[in-house]
């Protein structure tokens, strides 16, 4: 594919991903490239190893970032990237674990000291656990905050929320309510992939009757000489009294307060009409 | 009146124990709402445990349920300092999983913001340094200058902040002649006049240089292991700088200089930013002598909006219109890492894409979160004065670090 973009270029090593896929050997689990990015997926137990390698001897000398992504349906559901980058080759790599909530992933911080601050907040945000990060805090929530809010099956709005409550002269929690729904608008096509029935679209979906509804004689219609006569009958019962639904029926609602109308403005209303004009016709008036 | 040494009021066998302060969260010093809780040995500081995270606002997680284009905005937002250069990891990292092409002139006029977004921020960052050891004129000076690069953001963008100027394809409108000729006119008089003005003051003054020089001195070592980037990694004599070694837009064409600092300190630190702010004028003159015409987004109707005027003629443009701000325009499935030089370090963008209209997942990576990190260890030995002098040094904004 060729590149069209114009996103950072960074030096595009040949043979990058064999080489480093036979170093990291029995470790690695896949590599891919993709979108001019290099990937490596590793087992979960060997990534200290594998970023000690590739730190001392394929000279990725920083760990950039760490960052975590949840994917509720996969059996570990969360994986964690790490991004290498190299000043000496001027080369950045991907290298991630999978992980679940329960599975501790080894820490990094005995080999770079920026580490920490990093699994803390994939810690913060996700619940994965780093094991042997030593101080394991939550960084970016609230100071007793409950919940790993990052997590795909947490609300937008979340559980909790706060204000400086007059009465009590402190801060106080309660929890989160919505004075209206939050609106998520979801504007894809409904042909393509959005996973909501449009209303009306249900009645489509009719399952298919064994025995189909024919009307091939008279006699299966119900019509004929009999079904006339009794057409011709008048059968109204007429419009029910007035009185009766008055006596039952709640009145009309009580008058609103008065609301004075808007005062007139005082200054001159503008044409605007220049302004949704269409510069050729703009050109054309000159 | 001579020196008089004072005498202990207590006896010499009383311990005299640590304490702890609070050092913000609401500390002019602090840049922000950063509570630092220090560990002190009378004036020396023993430790210090930064707390992040007080101006929180799950930026990430908004992101997630938002289109690719409603998403820009809150970019803005994050370093409220440099906003254009905070769009321009975004953008390009979208750009990189479509794999669109952005028109030349655009890319020029990307270039072209993103310097002034750096003299911008480090006018803020510098005159914020100096005013934290002390200084009060040289702030007020830069900050006529900053107000000046706040109007040539509301002249291209209509806002003076937050300009969502950047977009996925382009950017958002063109620049009138008259805006390209201020800016050149203000780079070529105002900028090195006013800037050399309040520099003088500083530069080589003494109580600054007493309050800067030879603190939080960072070894090159030290500088790559804690994942410093930016003017951090520079004054610790890296020459390392992604709009050279990974060139993004037209930063291949650009001639400028990175400056290094030799003794890795505050005062170093200040005058990587100072020299940056030079070379930044620099590649503003030669954006505005080269500027090519032409259009300003990309034609693939699938990415970018069509004009105004060609929605008035075509059915097509209108729906096209309709259909970007909407249903917004679905991207590759796929994960990518784009890091650019905002004024402040590597600020990169972790985009996972399910192929949907919105992002699956967006991490992004701010500069303030390993270099304050370090601050435990820059600052350990020092005395508290000098806290905010590392801070100042840091150059951090909570907006971003905090996200």
């Amino acid at each position: 594919m060729t590149v069209l973009h114009s996103a950072p270029r960074f030096t595009r090593i040949e043979g990058l991903e064999g080489t480093l896929s036979r170093a990291l050997g029995d470790h690695l689990v896949e590599a891919r490239e993709e979108h001019g990015e290099l990937l490596f997926t590793v087992r979960r137990d060997s990534i200290e190893d594998v970023l000690r390698l590739l730190r001392d001897q394929h000279s990725y000398q920083q760990l950039m970032e760490i960052a975590g992504v949840d994917y509720p349906s996969r059996p570990e559901r969360f994986e964690v990237v790490y991004m290498l980058l190299s000043l000496t080759l001027n080369s950045r790599i991907m290298v991630k674990v999978t992980t679940s909530e329960d599975k501790p992933v080894p820490t990094v911080t005995t080999l770079w000291p920026n580490a920490g601050w990093l699994e803390r907040e994939v810690f913060d945000m996700f619940g994965v656990l780093f094991d042997g990060n030593t101080d394991l805090r939550r960084i970016l929530t609230d100071y007793g905050f409950e919940g790993h809010p990052f997590r795909k099956d947490f609300p937008l709005t979340g559980y909790q929320e706060l204000r400086y409550s007059e009465d009590e002269k402190r801060v106080v929690y309660e929890p989160v309510e919505l004075a209206q729904d939050l609106r998520q608008f979801d504007f894809l096509s409904p042909w393509e992939g959005a996973d909501y029935v449009l209303p009306g679209d249900e009645k489509a979906q009719v399952p298919p009757v064994d025995e189909p509804k024919t009307t091939e004689s008279a006699k299966q219609t119900g019509a004929g000489a009999k079904a006339d006569k009794q057409a011709a009958k008048s059968v109204s019962a007429g419009a029910p009294a007035e009185e009766d639904s008055a006596a039952e029926g709640p009145g009309p609602p009580e008058p609103t307060e008065d609301r004075p109308d808007r005062p007139e403005r005082e200054g001159k209303t503008t044409d605007t009409g220049a302004a949704t004009e269409t510069d050729d016709k703009k050109e054309d008036g000159k | 009146m001579s020196m008089q040494l004072e005498k202990s009021p207590t006896t010499g066998d009383e311990v005299i124990s640590n304490y702890t302060i609070n050092f913000g969260p609401q500390h002019p010093a602090a840049h922000g709402v950063l509570r630092m809780v220090m560990e002190l040995d009378g004036e020396i500081i023993e430790r210090i445990d930064p707390h992040v995270g007080l101006l929180h606002r799950g930026t990430e997680k908004l992101i997630e349920h938002k289109t690719y284009l409603q998403a820009l905005p809150y970019f803005d937002r994050l370093d409220y300092c440099s906003p254009m250069c905070m769009e321009h990891s975004w953008v390009l990292a979208i750009e990189k999983l479509l794999n669109v092409e952005v028109p030349i002139r655009a890319q020029y006029l990307r270039v072209l913001f993103a310097e002034l977004t750096r003299i911008k921020n480090h006018l803020l960052n510098i005159g914020a340094h100096v005013m934290d050891v002390g200084a009060m004129t040289p702030n007020l000076w830069v900050f006529e200058l900053r107000e000046d690069c706040m109007n040539f953001y509301e002249r291209a963008s209509g806002a003076r902040m937050h300009a969502a100027y950047f977009r996925p394809g382009g950017v958002h409108q063109d620049v009138p002649l008259k805006l390209l000729t201020d800016i050149g006119d203000w780079v070529d008089k105002r900028l090195p006049e006013l800037f050399g003005d309040a520099m003088s003051l500083v530069i080589d003054n003494r109580i600054f240089k007493q309050r800067n020089v030879d603190i939080a001195v960072v070894s090159k070592e030290d500088a790559i292991a804690w994942g410093f980037s930016g003017p951090m990694i520079r004054a610790a004599g890296i020459p390392w700088d992604l709009r050279k070694s990974q060139p993004y837009d037209v930063y291949d064409r650009m001639e400028f200089d990175i400056p290094v600092g030799t003794n890795s300190d505050c005062y170093d630190r200040f005058m990587v930013r100072v020299k940056e702010v030079y070379e930044s004028a620099k590649i503003i003159k030669q954006c505005l002598a080269e500027m090519p015409e032409g259009p300003i987004a990309s034609d693939d109707r699938k990415v970018s909006p069509p004009k105004r005027g060609e929605m008035k003629q075509s059915m097509e443009a209108l729906i096209h219109h309709f259909k970007l701000y909407t249903e917004g325009f679905h991207v590759p499935a796929g994960e990518v890492y784009v890091a650019t030089e905002s004024p402040k370090g590597e600020f990169g963008v972790y985009l996972v894409s399910d192929g949907s209209n919105k992002p699956y997942r967006c991490k992004i990576r701010p500069t303030a979160f390993s270099h304050l990190q370090a601050m435990d260890f820059m600052a350990r030995g020092h005395m508290l004065p000098d806290a905010t002098a590392i801070l100042g040094a840091i150059d951090v904004v909570f907006g971003e670090c905090d996200r």
